[in-house]
């Protein structure tokens, strides 16, 4: 396994073995974590990693910073939600005054589809996708293979029912990505209008019956709904879309007794789910807040070449 | 003091000309036409047995003067236009401020007089600014030398608005040209809406959005028996409309860019910007669709479209970034692929780029090697190979897709009633 000095910006640079080490490092890190009294704190590792956030985000910013921390690297942060658009720079210039203070890894969230791509052909240090647009956000898949292989033994053959705005969804996409090519059945359940188009070329089934689909599903991942889409005619209201497609007490009796409960967060409770599936212990949004500092944690460790062993 | 073009391949399909010979020219328009044996009036120039043709004319460039003189101007486009081997184009009025009334006009015709070095001509707009709201200075434009009118750039939404201007117009018999795309299906749209946008993650464009407007403005144009001309079409749906109105005997016609009859939306998975125009490059079902129209003569003619931007316009992320891309100097040489590919005949690529653009638009002319046209002129070598470069361009931008592309067929030189305008070892020669 070698992803020293390696970007990721999808999930098919990754090799599935490589996935799989990941997965596998994290589990370890996380037996090792659990071991421990008190936390060990870090030590400088001498390397710095830069976030260019430009766009709002809370969980994924402060898990890259916390993973960060707990390898002893510093961190340079730029929110860049308008702040050098304003000014007139590019981002791909923004990239570029970034990659001249030096910092030795980028990680970059961006609302445009391809931009940390675009990003990483201009600069000669890794680069991470943080999520960008409607196209990819692998370290999200990747802590979500993570949370699922915890609960079951292996991915392949896993019934995993992906509920809500696939088509405007990063996570839904790498998430599909990243499953099938463990060999997990994948269904999705939504209003057609929130389904991307030709989305069963994909590989995956296509349903807008939820609760015929709840009982068969060995993982339940609900996505996030924005809740301006009825503005723009994709539901007739956030009301309708929870009816239909919401994970409601009445359906939580519905979910196999075995199986768990996903968000990428953050849950716009009572829309995709309400308070009790939130409480009940299938459901695992918090463990994947967790392990997503794990698994960022290991993967910042791997493309920076720090070690993890005794900073956790 | 007459000039003869010698030991020339004359070549133009219109005419069924397929053969050595030359040309007399005189007061800048074409006195003889000489098959087989070569005629010395004159001066004399030797076209070294190349092919001599008319000058391709292109009925929907963007030249963006007055406004946007830092992409391009009415001087570089024309000369990117005479390299390119066209004698004749049309300017979109798309320019800042909108050329809309006879004072704009008149303004593009003075420009035009004083630094263009190839016939061009305004397109005036449709409606006020652009804006789709009411009429433009429609007397005014035409009085001043527009040839036609469109709001190119944007679709005419309000259907009444177009209906009334279609009646409006018909008094003058120029064409109405549609940029054919319904912008509420478009919304955020920035490619073709299909596999690859759901893959990559772009907001996508349906083919409805243009089908609808192809058959709203066709039935249209049948009610108001007025001459309609589509811009750029890119739908297999919107060709098979064209092909229902043609069979209707309707005044309908329809061009297609280089880049949709050579290009699909598989080129988008890199998010190259370059690759990003309105309409949208759609599916290899539709770009064999835009082929086989153009080849059966339902699609009257190739137009490129020319759209320069600057870097900064274009090095921006995909959904950002300006639509349009440059053609005028690749056109040629791009189309010569089809040729290669056994998919178009040598003589429709070149009557699709001389008589069927002059039919269109009534140019009656021009676009035909017959005594009495202008003297508008190309030799091409149809087997010279060269490699499309940056650096290759006499426009102002250098957005284009076929930047790396490896071409057979070049342009030589270039003559503008009966003078050489553009000579390849030269460059620009007026």
């Amino acid at each position: 396994m070698n992803l020293l000095g390696r970007s990721l910006l999808d999930i098919p640079d990754l090799r599935p073995e490589e996935v799989l080490f990941l997965i596998e490092e994290a589990l370890k890190l996380k037996a090792f974590e659990s071991s421990q009294k008190e936390q060990v704190l870090p030590q400088a590792s001498g390397k710095s990693v830069a976030l260019l956030f430009f766009e709002p985000s809370t969980r994924t910013r402060t898990s890259f910073q916390m993973a960060a921390y707990r390898l002893g690297l510093r961190v340079l942060k730029l929110e860049a939600v308008g702040s050098s658009h304003q000014k007139g720079e590019t981002i791909f210039d923004t990239a570029r005054n970034v990659e001249a203070l030096s910092p030795h890894a980028m990680v970059i969230r961006h609302g445009g589809s391809g931009v940390p791509g675009q990003i990483s052909k201009l600069l000669k240090i890794p680069v991470i996708n943080a999520g960008d647009g409607f196209h990819a956000h692998p370290t999200q898949a990747l802590l979500d293979a993570f949370t699922i292989r915890e609960s079951f033994p292996q991915l392949r053959g896993l019934h995993v029912l992906i509920i809500g705005d696939i088509a405007h969804s990063r996570v839904a996409r790498s998430n599909i990505h990243c499953l099938r090519g463990f060999g997990a059945q994948i269904t999705v359940c939504a209003p057609p209008t929130l389904v991307p188009p030709l989305a069963t070329e994909w590989g995956v089934r296509v349903t807008s019956r939820l609760d015929e689909e709840l009982p068969k599903a060995d993982v339940v991942m609900a996505l996030r709904m924005q809740t301006e889409r009825q503005s723009t005619f994709q539901v007739p209201s956030i009301k309708e879309y929870t009816s239909r497609f919401g994970l409601t007490d009445e359906r939580l009796g519905k979910i196999a007794k075995h199986a768990i409960i996903m968000h990428p967060g953050p849950v716009n409770r009572g829309i995709e789910m309400t308070s009790a599936v939130l409480e009940d212990p299938r459901c695992k949004v918090l463990e994947q807040v967790h392990n997503g500092v794990l698994m960022r944690a290991v993967l910042l460790s791997e493309i920076l070449g720090v070690p993890r062993g005794k900073n956790l | 003091m007459s000039l003869t073009i010698k030991n020339a391949h004359l070549f133009d399909p219109s005419t069924g000309l397929n053969s050595s010979g030359s040309i007399v020219i005189d007061g800048g328009k074409i006195i003889e036409v000489i098959k087989g044996k070569n005629a010395d009036s004159g001066k004399v120039v030797d076209a070294g047995g190349q092919h001599l043709m008319p000058g391709f004319i292109d009925l929907h460039v963007h030249f963006r003067e007055p406004g946007q003189e830092n992409k391009e101007t009415i001087a570089t486009g024309s000369r990117a236009a005479a390299s390119g081997g066209f004698t004749t184009v049309c300017a979109m009025p798309n320019t800042n401020p909108v050329n809309d009334s006879g004072i704009v006009t008149a303004f593009m015709m003075e420009r035009i007089r004083a630094t263009s070095v190839v016939r061009t001509y305004p397109i005036g707009a449709i409606s006020q600014n652009l804006a789709g709201q009411s009429m433009a200075a429609i007397n005014g434009m035409i009085q001043n030398g527009c040839v036609a009118l469109s709001d190119d750039g944007r679709c005419v939404m309000n259907a009444y608005l177009l209906r009334k201007t279609m009646e409006y117009v018909s008094s003058y018999d120029i064409p109405i040209v549609e940029h054919c795309e319904d912008e509420n299906l478009v919304g955020q749209g920035c490619m073709n809406e299909g596999l690859v946008s759901s893959q990559i993650g772009l907001r996508g464009i349906p083919h409805a959005a243009e089908d609808v407007i192809v058959s709203r403005d066709i039935s249209l144009s049948a009610h108001t028996a007025s001459r309609l001309h589509l811009a750029h079409l890119s739908s297999k749906g919107a060709v098979e409309a064209l092909a229902t109105a043609k069979a209707r005997g309707l005044k309908v016609t329809g061009e297609v860019t280089p880049h949709h009859l050579l290009l699909t939306d598989e080129s988008l998975r890199n998010y190259d910007t370059n690759y990003k125009m309105a309409p949208p490059l759609r599916t290899e079902q539709d770009r064999k669709a835009l082929v086989d129209a153009l080849r059966s003569g339902i699609i009257d003619c190739i137009a490129t479209d020319h759209a320069p931007h600057c870097i900064e316009d274009k090095d921006v992320e995909f959904g950002q970034a300006a639509n349009g891309v440059i053609g005028l100097e690749t056109a040629f040489a791009t189309c010569m692929k089809l040729v290669e590919k056994r998919e178009l005949s040598l003589e429709r690529l070149v009557e699709s780029l001389t008589a069927s653009p002059a039919r269109a638009f009534k140019f009656e002319d021009r676009g035909q090697l017959k005594a009495g046209m202008l003297a508008d002129l190309v030799i091409v070598d149809p087997k010279l190979k060269w490699k499309i470069t940056k650096d290759s361009f006499f426009s102002k931008s250098s957005n284009s897709p076929f930047i790396g592309w490896d071409v057979t067929g070049r342009v030589l030189a270039t003559y503008v009633d009966g003078r050489e305008v553009f000579n390849l070892e030269k460059g620009i020669t007026v």
